[in-house]
This record gives structure tokens, sequence and C-alpha cells, in this order.
């Protein structure tokens, strides 16, 4: 056992951590009043080469490791958590799903201006009837010549609608020729293509600088080389990246309940007289000692799963177990550090007002709660 | 034992069901929500029809009902749209300093209006370094010729932007800190100017502000009781609030739970709608349970302070489960929801939002469980 990080994790979480705390931190409550999207801060971030982290040099990343990349969502999530989303969709997701399935061509033209930074990615899986059953997707492809047609709808994608955006990635049910067996594969779908066009931008209760919209596929038409890796394997292939998007969502998740206690130990502080006459009391530090041990083990569960991923080992139940208990424990964190606020908390110029709002997200995306237990349920039963 | 409402408590139930059906636009609420502004349409026909106020005695524009009809209506307007209601059910908000203490003529001055919907009731109470109306305030009010001069700071207060009177709470004598007195500020060009606190996460159609009291003149007339009094009217006061939140918080997690069982039924997952597997089966039986617990404890609350003039234990009790169970329903009606209930549009998410400022506006939720634990413990 060794639960100490590498020099190079360590050097690399306090250049996010510098990084957010610097640059991210005092912007975030101007991007969620806002709803821009910090364009500028993106492009740092991808010159500091946060996005491609995990990804070899030759492919336009730092060489790192999973770790690394989950160490920094949190310090990033802890500052803003709308930016973490960002790395967790094109990097956890769409970078890691061309890595892992794409052809050298494909990892040429798309992966190395993901892993740069200078391109966003998007992941279409989510449609008006396909939520939690990710089977029952109507979007079909189909491939006439050297063509695929797309046709369909996706819904609630994130970051389609920012300039940058080069590329969703979406999983359709694919025939070749009309005559063909169907089966589901995933295609890149560059947002310039033929017959795609972006549907409206959602308001959703937090994460207002994040561009989520709904997308349209009209006789959308790729060359036949933007099919990703098996054309019968589709879902399976895609799923697999979502796991360490769950990874992911923990890492971030740990940020968002890192920055609840900090905001909340700052508030305790500044409200009573001392830590002293506090400590008088059990109801906040009680309180304040259950968050800090919650965080421990969200963090704990989260990076256990990126070094048994870095070592190309199975961490599914990892992943399950490491969404499921980070983004509950912080919604439940958020929570309680609200109501420390008292009615302050409810007042959106403090960054907890934020963090409570955020913090439900995380129960729903990349399967929601539920769909953790059910899978976590499924491999202890066999 | 009799736990049926009352003929008249039914119909009152139906006439506020159906007016809130008829009135809250969905598509009204949500820009008011946005921008946070007061629903003054729907207050306005609120007041016309009798259901604000309903509660003050025929004299002063009532009912002549209790707390428990009050509720009523105020649970059934937040469970169709929980920031409609709320803004409703606040419209009045410290009427009740001038019903219980008020001499006649300022029940006679101020009480019809707030009926008719001419005025909306505010009541000033808290201030920077509290956080909730449990303690001695440093707003002070000061004999000044025939009146009062006010000098302070208060803060979340409702309503202030809208005309009516505000109840301020000041210290008087500054050594004790449940000698205080309670002022009536009429909000006109005289009176302390507003300042806006800011976006809220909840409650959006009652913008909060803070006042700063300057040499506020306030005529002798315009006290309510006697110097000295005012803690004890205002402790008094959130005996009364206490369980008209709580049945806010009861109508919020109605609301959410409607919404959330008919999705269930609807939305199909796996071929089958999401209401027959076990997971969602035994999240609605939960939201429905806690529901249940919420609102009889209210109700019991609400009788009590009627029949017998409020007890402390019983109205934090209702309070604080309410709050705690619009909070967990609301919570588990947006996972029904999954995607959709994040989404503005499908008007799930405010019950989130709200129902959180039911725990936390006027008085903490911790703090009623001290104050139940202190009634349980007594002096040890």
């Amino acid at each position: 056992m060794n639960f100490d990080l590498t020099g190079e994790q360590k050097k690399i979480r306090e250049l996010a951590k510098g990084f957010a705390a610097r640059v991210i931190a005092p912007r975030a409550e101007e991007l969620e009043r806002s709803g821009e999207y910090p364009y500028d801060i993106m492009a740092q971030m991808a010159s500091l080469g946060i996005m491609g982290i995990p990804f070899p040099k030759e492919y336009g990343g730092g060489g790192g490791d999973w770790v690394s990349m989950h160490l920094c969502m949190e310090e990033i999530a802890r500052a803003d958590v709308s930016l973490a989303a960002l790395l967790d969709v094109t990097t956890s997701v769409v970078a890691n799903e061309i890595y892992a399935f794409g052809t050298e061509e494909q990892k040429q033209k798309w992966l190395i201006p993901l892993a740069q930074g200078k391109e966003i990615g998007a992941f279409g899986l989510t449609e008006p009837d396909a939520g939690s059953d990710t089977a029952a997707l109507k979007t079909t492809a189909v491939l006439k010549g050297d063509e695929w047609i797309i046709n369909g709808s996706k819904q609630f994608i994130t970051n389609i609608g920012l300039d940058h955006a080069s590329i969703i990635i979406i999983t359709a049910k694919t025939r070749v020729g009309e005559e063909g067996k169907t089966t589901v594969s995933t295609l890149i779908v560059p947002k310039d293509a033929p017959g795609f066009t972006l549907g409206r931008r959602y308001e959703k209760m937090a994460f207002h600088s994040s561009a989520t919209h709904e997308v349209f596929f009209d006789d959308c038409r790729v060359t036949k080389d933007h099919l990703l890796g098996d054309i019968h394997k589709g879902l399976a292939q895609h799923l697999s990246v979502l796991q360490t998007g769950r990874i992911s969502v923990a890492a971030i998740t740990t940020g968002l309940a890192q920055a609840c206690l900090d905001e909340a130990l700052a508030y305790t502080r500044q409200r009573h007289l001392s830590p002293q006459s506090l400590l008088k009391f059990e109801t906040i530090p009680f309180k304040l000692a259950d968050i800090a041990m919650m965080i421990e083990l969200s963090r704990t569960i989260y990076l256990k799963a990126a070094w048994l991923k870095d070592q190309g080992r199975d961490y599914t139940l990892e992943a399950h177990f490491a969404k499921l208990f980070a983004s509950e424990t912080a919604t439940r964190i958020a929570s309680d550090v609200l109501n420390m606020y008292g009615p302050f908390g409810c007042l959106e110029k403090y960054p907890v007002s934020r963090y409570f709002k955020a913090a439900k997200l995380f129960e729903i995306v990349e399967g929601t709660s539920e769909m953790q237990r059910l899978v976590i349920a499924r491999e202890l039963l066999g | 034992m009799d736990f049926n409402l009352s003929e008249e408590q039914i119909d009152i139930q139906k006439a506020a069901r159906e007016f809130a059906r008829g009135e809250f636009d969905p598509d009204e609420a949500l820009d008011l929500d946005r921008n946070g502004q007061f629903p003054l349409r729907i207050w306005k026909r609120a007041c016309h029809l009798g259901f604000i106020g309903i509660h003050f005695p025929n004299q002063y524009g009532g009912q002549d009902l209790g707390l428990l009809e009050n509720i009523l209506v105020v649970e059934a307007f937040c469970s169709r749209h929980s920031g409609v209601g709320m803004a409703l059910g606040l419209s009045d908000f410290g009427s009740e300093v001038i019903l219980r203490f008020g001499n006649e003529y300022q029940k006679r001055r101020y009480l019809p209006l707030i009926a008719k919907g001419e005025s909306a009731s505010s009541l000033a109470y808290m201030e920077k370094g509290q956080t909730d109306g449990s303690s001695f305030v440093s707003t002070v009010a000061i004999r000044n010729g025939e009146g009062y001069l006010i000098n302070g700071e208060k803060i979340f207060v409702v309503n202030a932007t809208l005309s009516g009177p505000m109840i301020v709470f000041c210290q008087w004598n500054k050594t004790k800190s449940d000698d205080q007195v309670a002022l009536i500020v009429e909000k006109n060009g005289n009176g302390p100017v507003p300042s806006m606190m800011g976006g809220q996460i909840g409650m959006r159609m009652v913008p909060m502000v803070s006042l700063t009291y300057n040499d506020i003149k306030v005529p002798q007339g315009n006290l309510i009781g006697e110097e000295g009094e005012g803690r004890s009217q205002f402790v008094n006061f959130l005996n009364e609030m206490r369980i008209e939140a709580a049945a806010m918080g009861v109508g919020i997690a109605q609301g959410a739970f409607d919404l959330a069982l008919t999705h269930a039924k609807q939305r199909v997952q796996f071929d089958q709608p999401i209401a027959s597997f076990e997971a969602i089966r035994n999240k609605l039986a939960d939201m429905v349970t806690r529901l249940e617990m919420a609102r009889l404890l209210t109700y019991k609350a609400a009788w009590d302070f009627d029949r017998n003039g409020g007890d402390v234990l019983l109205n934090c009790m209702a309070k604080m489960v309410s709050a705690e169970t619009a909070f967990e329903v609301a919570d588990d009606a947006i996972q029904i929801f999954g995607g959709y209930g994040y989404m503005v549009e499908n008007q799930i998410e405010h019950f989130y939002r709200d129902a959180r400022m039911v725990n936390v506006f006027g008085e903490l939720g911790q703090t009623e469980r001290l104050l139940i634990a202190d009634r349980m413990i007594g002096n040890i």
C-alpha cells in the first residue's frame, strides 16, 4: 500500500489549485450570473496543458495519468463546477473515447486539438425517450455509399453551444444499406456537418456558463470514416468511457464539497468570536467534522478508481461507488452548509448558494443514483 | 378525536385549489420567478376573492376564520406553485402583530387595506450579526417629543418595496434583551430607503431588502401595545408564523409530489412506466408518508393555536419537520424527473429552491430544534 501522491501528481495538483484560486475563483460568481462562457479561462487552461494530461505527448497530451487529471478536476471544481464539467466531458469522455477506440487518422485529426484544448468536444447519448434507458435511442444512421446519413435528435448536450466545440460523438442505430441489420454504433459528427443543427439552449437551475443545447440531425451527412470503433459495439464502447466520466463526477463533487467546507470554516470563524468559543457547542463543530470525514472518503474512493484505471485494471465497481457516494455526499454537504449560513446562504452572492444548486445535477448526470445502485447490485449478484 | 376538516374548511380548501389552478399561469409564474417580481395581478385577484386576511375578523375586512383556515389556503397555493404561493402567503406578513396587539385605530386603519390588496404588510426584525430572529437587536428607538426616532439597520425585509405598513422591532432598553418596542413605519416618502439584497435562490417573487433607518420619525400613535412589549409580541408572532411557514412546506411537498407521481406514471424507460420500478415506488411511498406526517403535525399545531393559543413545542416541531420534508420531497421529485427536473422550463426545480427557503427564512430549523430541546429538558 502507498497512499502518497507522486511528485509529479503533487506538482500538477498545486498548479491547478493555484490557477483555480487565482484565475477562476474571482470570476465564478459573475460567470454564473451572466451565463457567459469564459473563453479566456478555457484558453489559459489549454495552454497550461490541463485538458490533455492523461494522453501521450504524440497526441497533444501531457503524458500524465488519470490520477493527476482528476486531482486537477477537483481543484478546478473547487472554484467553478461548470469549468470542471467541461474537463469531464471533453477529456474524460470525448477525447478518451477517441483515444481508446479511434483509428490513427481519427486520433491525428480530432484527439490532438482536444488534448491541446484548442477544441472542445461533446457527446450525445440522451434523447427525449432514452434517458437511463440508453438503448432506447431512436437516432438512426444509414451507410449509403461512402456516407452515413444521420436522422434524429439528442437532448441535454453539455458544451455543444461553445464556439470552439468542434465535434459531438453520438450513439445511433446504424444500418449498412437500407436492408442491413441494425446495430448501435458511435459516430463522430463535426458541428459543421451538413444537416446538423444546434437547437435551443436550455435554462438550467445552475451551470449557467455551461452551454447546454438540444441538437438535431436532418439527413446529416458524414463520411464513412466518422464511425468510431467497432460498428457493433458503439453502446458498450460509449458506456465504457462513461466509467471514466464517473470518476470525474466524483472528483468534481469532491471539489464542490471541499469548496463548501472552505466556506463553512471561513464563515463560522468570521461569525463566531473564536474557534474556542464555537467549540463550547456541538451542533456546528460536529457537522463540520462529518463534512470533513465525508470529503476525505469521497476523495479516497475517486483516487482509488483513477489509480486502478492507470494500472489498467478493472475499476467498474469503484467508479460507480465513487460517483454515487461523492455526488450524494456533495448534495448533502452543500445543503448542510447552506443551513449554517442561514438566510444569507439563500443570497446568490454567497458561493454556497451556487454550490447548493449545482450539486443536485451530479446525482443525475452520467447515470442517476438509481442507475449506479442498479449496476452495483448487478455486479454483486452476478 | 376527530381528524375531519369541517365542511367550511373543505370548501375553503377547494376554493383555494380552484383559484390556484385557474389563476396561476405557468408562463407568468416562470417570468415572475426569473425576474424576481411580486405577483401583483394574482395577489389582487386573491384579495378580491377574500383569500388574504381570511383570519382577520369581519370588521377588519376578513372572514372571521382561524389560522387553520388561513394555512389551508397557503398550502393550496404553494402546492400549485411554490413561488406564487409563498408570495401570496407572505403578502400579509407581520399583519398578525397588528391583529393581535394593535389598538382599535391601528386595526381599522391597516387590516382592511391588507385584506383588500391595497397594502402589503412587512415586518423588520433581523439584523446583521444574527442568523435568525432569536436575539436582541441593535436598531434602537428613543422618545422624540410626541413620537419616536428610529436608528439602525434591518435586513431580509419582505414586501418593503410594496406600499403598506412595516412593523419595525427596536431595542428599547439597551441592557435588557427582551425589552423591545414595535413601531409601525409607513412606507411613504419619509421612510427608510430600501436596498436590494441581491438575487435569491428561492422565494424570488418576494424580493428581500435591507433598510437603513436614519432618524426615522414615528408618531406616538404608531406604537403597537406598550413600550417594552416588542419582544414578547415578536415571539408570539413567530408562534403563528412558524405554523404558516410549515403550511408552505406542506404545500411545496405536495406540489412536488404531485408532479413526480404524474411523471413517474407517464415516463417510460426500459419498456415500462418508471413508476413500476421498486426504486421509484419506494421513493414515492417515502415522499407521501413524510408529507402526511408533516401535514398532520402542521394541522395539529394550527388547531391548537386556534383552540388554545398555540404551543411552542408543537409549532417548532411542525415548522422543522415541514421544512425538512419539503426539501427532501422536492429533492426526490427532481431525482424522479432526472435531467428534465433540472431544466427550468419543466417547473420542478423551483420547488427545490423554494423549499430551502422554508428552512432558513425567519428562523432556522436548527433554532427550532434547540427550542424543542429547551422545552423538553428545562433547567438542569
